[in-house]
C-alpha cells in the first residue's frame, strides 16, 4: 500500500476530498466551513472544488442544522456537519437524540440516517469552561449512535471514510491537541472498520485504556515508566461505540492490571463504562482494583496552573501506574505536557 | 413523479370527503376499541382536524414528502398510508407501518411519502427541511410539507429551520394546523402575536391564515403552494384554523374542562369539517354518500380484523435494527 505522511488535519482533508470525489451525494455543512481558516485547513479549497452548494457555511443554529442534515440524510444525501467546537453539539443534542439516533428503531428499520458528525475538542490552553468538552460519555449513553475517537492520522481519515459510508448516524470527535501530531497514512485513502481497538505499545504490568489525546500522553507516560521498569501496554479504543470489548479483555487477561484514561469526566464516563466491563466480564483477570483518570469533577478553568491540574497528563498517568504497582514514584523529571498549540484557538 | 390524474370538481370534493370520512370513522373505531386495552400506545386523535389533513395531503403526489407530529393518524390515511398497517402498529404487531416499534406517536409510510412522525413538537420541522435542502440538491421535483401544530411555533427550531429555508429558497411548505391549544395551553397564553401566520414575517417567509375547516379552502390554498413550491419560488407557512374535539391524548372528550373556551363545543359543531363537505356534495347532487361510509366501514373492519389476527414482534427481534446494515 502506498502511503503519504500527513498531519492528523491533512488526513481529514484528504478523507473529505476523496469522499467528495467518489460520491456526489456527501456535502459538507458547518460554521466556517467556507472561510478562510477552513476549520483548521480540513476543508481548505473545497468550495472551489466541489462548489458552494456542496460546502456551505451555515446559520449559527445547531439546533435546526443538525435536524437539517437528518432530513437531509433520510431525502438521500450524505451530510458531514462540522462543528470547531464540540461544546455546540450540546445545542444538537434534542435532534442528535431524539432523531438521528433513534429514527432505524423507531420506524422498524424503515430508513437510516446516513449523517456523519465531526466536532474539535476544544482543549489547548485556556479555552475555560464551554470551549474544551469531551462530550463522549453522554453520546455513549445513547443507543443508535456510534462514536469515534481517532488519535492518529491514519485513524482520523481511515475512520471518516468509514463514517461516512456508514448508513447510520455518527460523531467523530476530534482531538485540538491531536491537529500538529504528523503520520503515514493510505494514499488513496482507505476505510478503517469500526471497533477494532488497536494496541499502541505491548506491555505485560498494566494495561493502560486511552484513546485520543489521552492515548498520546499514555504512550509519554510508558516509556517513561519503562524507564524505570513498568512495562505498560496501551490499548486505544479508538471507536467507543461500538466498543473493542474482547479487545480490551485481552490486554487485561495478559496484564492483571487496568488503568483507564479518558479525556472526558469520569462519573458516568467512558472510563466507567470500560472499569465495569472489567468488573463485569473480566473480574478473574484482575489482580488490582481498577483504577481511572479523567477531568477533575468541576468546570474546566482558564488559570494555567490550574488547567493543567484539571486533565490527566503524562506525569499523572505514570504516577497512578506506579501506585497500582506499590512502586514509589521516582526520582527524575517526569514528562512534560505535549502542546505545540499557540493559540488562539 | 407519480401524479395524481385530474379529477373533475366534484371527484374532487368527493375525494376530499372520502379522505376526511376514513380518518373520522377510524378514529371513531380507535375510540370505541380503547377500553379494550389492546392498543396500549397514547393516542393523539384529530377528529375535528380532518380538513387540514386531508386538503394538504390531497394537494401533494405521493413522491412529496410530508413530516408530520404525534398527531398523526389524519395525515398518515390522507397521505395514502395503509390502514391495516395503521392499526397494526398501534397493536404494536410486527405487521404495523414501524413493525410495532413507533406506535401511534410515529407513524411512517415512506412508500407513500410519509416519511415520518415525531413526539417531539417541532422536531421534525428541521427534518423536513434538510428533506427539501436534499431535493433541492438533486434537481428532485418533490416538494415537501412540514405539517405541525400551534404549539410547534413555541419551539427555537421553527425561527432556525424556516429562516434556513428561505435563505435557501428550499422547497418546503410549513403547514400550521392551528387549533387553538398547544396540550391545555391557548395560543394568547403563550403569544403575544396571535396570528401564528405573521410570527415569521420579519425572517422573510411569506404566510397566510384559512379557514382550516373547509376542505377546498385547504385544498386551493396549499395546491397553490406546493406548485409555486415546485416551480422554485420557495418555501410558505400556510396556518389553518379548526378545532380539536378530543383531549389532547386520550380518547374522551374534555369540552367541560376549565382550560377550554366556554364556546369550543359549539364552535366544533358548528363547523364540522364532515359537515361542511356533505352539505357542498349534496347541493351538487353527488352520489351517495351512505355507500361511501359503508365502504370505508368494511375497510375499517378489514384493518382492525388484519391488526388483532397478526402477530407481535418475535422478543429475540427487540435488539434489531437499531442500526441500519451497511450496504
Amino acid at each position: 500500500m502506498k502511503t503519504k505522511r500527513l498531519n492528523y488535519g491533512q488526513a481529514i482533508h484528504a478523507a473529505l476530498a476523496h469522499a467528495m470525489e467518489k460520491d456526489p451525494a456527501v456535502f459538507l455543512m458547518g460554521i466556517g466551513v467556507d472561510d478562510h481558516k477552513a476549520v483548521f485547513g480540513t476543508t481548505k479549497g473545497f468550495v472551489g472544488r466541489f462548489g458552494r452548494k456542496r460546502v456551505f457555511d451555515t446559520p449559527i443554529s445547531e439546533g435546526a442544522m443538525t435536524g437539517i442534515a437528518v432530513g437531509a440524510a433520510l431525502g438521500g444525501m450524505k451530510p458531514v456537519h462540522i462543528h470547531i467546537r464540540a461544546d455546540f453539539l450540546y445545542l444538537a443534542m434534542d435532534q442528535l437524540i431524539n432523531n438521528a439516533a433513534k429514527w432505524s428503531a423507531m420506524s422498524g428499520g424503515r430508513a437510516s440516517v446516513p449523517l456523519v458528525i465531526r466536532a474539535v475538542i476544544g482543549r489547548s490552553w485556556g479555552q475555560g469552561a464551554q470551549h474544551s468538552q469531551s462530550p463522549q460519555s453522554l453520546l455513549m449513553n445513547v443507543p443508535g449512535l456510534k462514536v469515534a475517537m481517532p488519535t492518529t492520522p491514519a485513524d482520523a481519515q481511515g475512520l471518516l471514510l468509514a463514517a461516512i459510508e456508514d448508513p447510520n448516524p455518527v460523531v467523530l470527535l476530534e482531538h485540538r491537541l491531536l491537529y500538529d501530531i504528523v503520520g503515514d497514512v493510505p494514499d488513496p485513502p482507505v476505510a478503517v472498520p469500526f471497533g477494532r481497538a488497536v494496541v499502541r505499545r505491548a506491555g505485560s504490568d498494566l494495561t493502560i485504556v486511552a484513546g485520543a489525546h489521552m492515548a498520546i500522553e499514555s504512550l509519554k507516560a510508558a516509556e517513561f515508566l519503562a524507564k524505570h521498569g513498568v512495562s505498560a501496554e496501551i490499548v486505544d479504543p479508538v471507536t467507543l461505540v461500538p466498543l473493542d470489548r474482547a479487545g480490551i479483555l485481552h490486554s487485561l487477561a495478559k496484564t492483571g492490571r487496568l488503568l483507564v484514561v479518558d479525556s472526558g469526566w469520569t462519573t458516568c464516563g467512558a472510563s466507567a463504562e470500560i472499569a465495569a466491563l472489567a468488573a463485569e466480564q473480566g473480574f478473574d483477570s484482575l489482580t488490582a482494583p481498577v483504577r481511572r483518570l479523567g477531568m477533575q469533577p468541576t468546570v474546566c478553568p482558564v488559570s494555567k496552573p490550574l488547567e493543567q491540574a484539571f486533565y490527566p497528563s503524562a506525569k499523572t498517568i505514570a504516577a497512578e501506574a506506579f501506585s497500582m504497582l506499590g512502586r514509589a514514584f521516582p526520582d527524575a523529571p517526569a514528562p512534560e505536557l505535549t502542546n505545540a498549540f499557540k493559540g488562539p484557538f | 413523479m407519480k401524479t395524481r390524474t385530474a379529477r373533475t370538481l366534484a371527484d374532487n370534493d368527493l375525494a376530499l370527503y372520502r379522505l376526511m370520512l376514513k380518518i373520522r370513522l377510524a378514529e371513531e373505531r380507535i375510540v370505541a376499541l380503547y377500553p379494550s386495552d389492546k392498543i396500549q400506545s397514547p393516542v393523539h386523535l384529530s377528529v375535528g382536524q380532518e380538513a387540514v389533513a386531508a386538503g394538504v395531503c390531497l394537494a401533494l403526489a405521493t413522491d412529496d414528502h410530508l413530516h408530520g407530529t404525534y398527531r398523526g393518524h389524519g395525515v398518515y390515511i390522507a397521505k395514502g398510508g395503509d390502514l391495516g398497517r395503521m392499526f397494526a402498529e398501534l397493536y404494536g404487531k410486527d405487521t404495523g407501518c414501524a413493525r410495532g416499534r413507533g406506535g401511534s406517536m410515529h407513524l411512517a409510510a415512506p412508500e407513500v411519502g410519509l416519511v415520518g412522525c415525531s413526539a417531539i413538537v417541532a422536531g421534525l420541522i428541521p427534518v423536513a427541511t434538510g428533506d427539501a435542502l436534499a431535493a433541492q440538491m438533486q434537481g428532485s421535483p418533490r416538494v415537501v410539507c412540514s405539517f405541525f401544530g400551534d404549539g410547534a411555533v413555541d419551539e427555537g427550531v421553527f425561527y432556525e429551520s424556516v429562516n434556513f429555508a428561505v435563505l435557501k429558497g428550499l422547497p418546503i411548505v410549513y403547514v400550521c394546523e392551528n387549533n387553538g391549544y398547544a396540550i391545555h395551553s391557548r395560543v394568547p397564553d403563550r403569544h403575544k402575536q396571535t396570528d401564528l401566520f405573521r410570527l415569521t414575517e420579519g425572517l422573510g417567509l411569506r404566510g397566510s391564515r384559512h379557514d382550516g375547516n373547509d376542505a377546498r379552502v385547504v385544498f386551493k390554498t396549499m395546491s397553490r403552494a406546493v406548485a409555486a413550491a415546485r416551480r422554485g419560488k420557495g418555501p410558505v407557512l400556510l396556518e389553518y384554523m379548526t378545532n380539536r374535539w378530543h383531549e389532547h391524548v386520550g380518547p374522551g372528550t374534555d369540552f367541560q374542562e376549565a382550560y377550554r373556551h366556554p364556546k369550543d363545543r359549539t364552535r366544533a359543531a358548528q363547523n364540522d369539517p364532515l359537515r361542511i363537505m356533505e352539505a357542498a356534495l349534496k347541493r351538487r347532487g353527488a352520489a351517495r354518500l351512505d355507500a361511501v361510509a359503508a365502504e370505508i366501514g368494511r375497510e375499517i373492519d378489514a384493518a382492525v380484523a388484519f391488526a388483532e389476527s397478526s402477530p407481535f414482534p418475535p422478543v429475540e427481534s427487540l435488539l434489531a435494527g437499531l442500526y441500519a446494515e451497511s450496504r
